[in-house]
């Protein structure tokens, strides 16, 4: 009886806690707003946020300055690799907090694997998992108010998607040679209109790289442009601001709920087209 | 407010690009509303079904994407 109150009351405590938190972010922000000088006008710049600037000084981003995007690149690397590897460095029996949490996205993340792509993807394992992680957290890092998120910009999905259709479609044509390409022949609609849906197979195959890449970073752009929109209006209603406050925390939840689904979803997909690639026959 | 008829085209333009997302929501609504009609017929068989539920929300959600990037190329890239 004593242990259940004690659990109540930690629970109510942090509850307390998180709201007193939120509460403190929701006035600060408010504040914020009046200090913010807008010119008496709205004007909202929602896509400034994501301007690549150089980390030191200021001049032209060329290919090897150091930007905003590769400190946060950096920073969802070690943060991976600070889960990952001090995590689970002491490989106890009974895990500790943090190694249960690696322990816990390693087990979702094989079983993804083997449920979507089947047993024989499971040498891609450590790929998809570098994957997932890097997303997961450049996701999660991109949320931090003031932070970058780098899965917003095209340039940094579509390498990783673009790496994914070239390993896909290489190990397509080293597994099954010359026959991956009856992935484009569907043997169970009629002869008559196999040809035409080759041609749609073969465009929606090609269209995948594009599609993988702009999902991801379209819906972290556009949910965090809905954020910058929402916020700007705070400035602009003076005290009727607390409405769009209300509004900025139901959305942050919504991106909250995104950053990881995305994740999941860009994962999934790669699962998808790498059980194509290893059984390509419908 | 000033500004060339371009201009003005490449708003419209935008504009009725991201009608298209609004399609999308229409997609991902009917693949998470019959995916909860059928989990509510048969509970059991539910959980198996969420990642095929994942990726077809994922390809409809793409096509709404892409009517996305049409409307942000028309007003940043043209």
């Amino acid at each position: 009886m004593a242990t259940e109150t004690t659990n109540t009351e930690a629970k109510d405590g942090s509850g307390r806690v998180i709201a007193f938190v939120l509460f403190g972010l929701a006035a600060l922000a408010f504040v914020a707003g009046f200090l913010d000088d807008y010119e008496g006008s709205l004007s909202i710049h929602p896509m400034d946020q994501f301007e690549v600037s150089p980390l030191f000084g200021s001049g032209d981003v060329g290919l090897f300055t150091i930007t905003n995007v590769t400190m946060w690149m950096a920073l969802a690397v070690l943060a991976v690799v600070a889960l990952m590897v001090l995590g689970t460095r002491g490989r106890a029996v009974i895990p500790s907090r943090t190694q249960s949490m690696a322990e816990m996205i390693y087990g979702f993340v094989r079983q993804m694997v083997e449920d979507v792509a089947g047993k024989d993807a499971l040498p891609f394992f450590p790929y998809i998992l570098t994957l997932f992680l890097y997303i997961l957290f450049a996701n999660y890092l991109g949320l931090i108010p003031m932070a970058f998120t780098t899965t917003s910009h095209i340039a940094v999905t579509a390498i990783m998607a673009m790496g994914v259709f070239l390993t896909v479609t290489i190990v397509g044509f080293i597994k099954n040679g010359a026959s991956f390409l009856s992935l484009f022949w569907v043997i169970s609609a009629p002869l008559a209109i196999r040809p035409v849906l080759a041609v749609i197979e073969f465009i929606s195959y090609m269209v995948r790289p594009l599609s993988h890449s702009l999902r991801l970073a379209g819906s972290m752009m556009a949910g965090h442009a809905v954020l910058k929109v929402f916020a700007g209006f705070v400035g602009a209603l003076g005290l009727a601001g607390i409405a769009p406050i209300l509004s900025v925390v139901a959305i942050y939840a919504l991106e909250f709920l995104v950053a990881g689904i995305q994740a999941y979803v860009f994962t999934i997909l790669t699962c998808v087209y790498l059980k194509d690639a290893l059984h390509p026959h419908h | 407010m000033e500004g060339s008829i371009a201009q003005m085209g490449q708003f419209i333009g935008a504009g009725l690009a991201a009608i298209g997302t609004g399609a999308a929501a229409i997609g991902v609504g009917h693949v998470a509303g019959n995916f909860l009609a059928g989990a509510l017929r048969n509970p059991s068989a539910a959980a198996s079904q969420t990642a095929t539920l994942f990726i077809g929300i994922a390809f409809a959600e793409a096509l709404g994407l892409f009517a996305f990037l049409v409307a942000i190329l028309l007003l940043f890239a043209v």
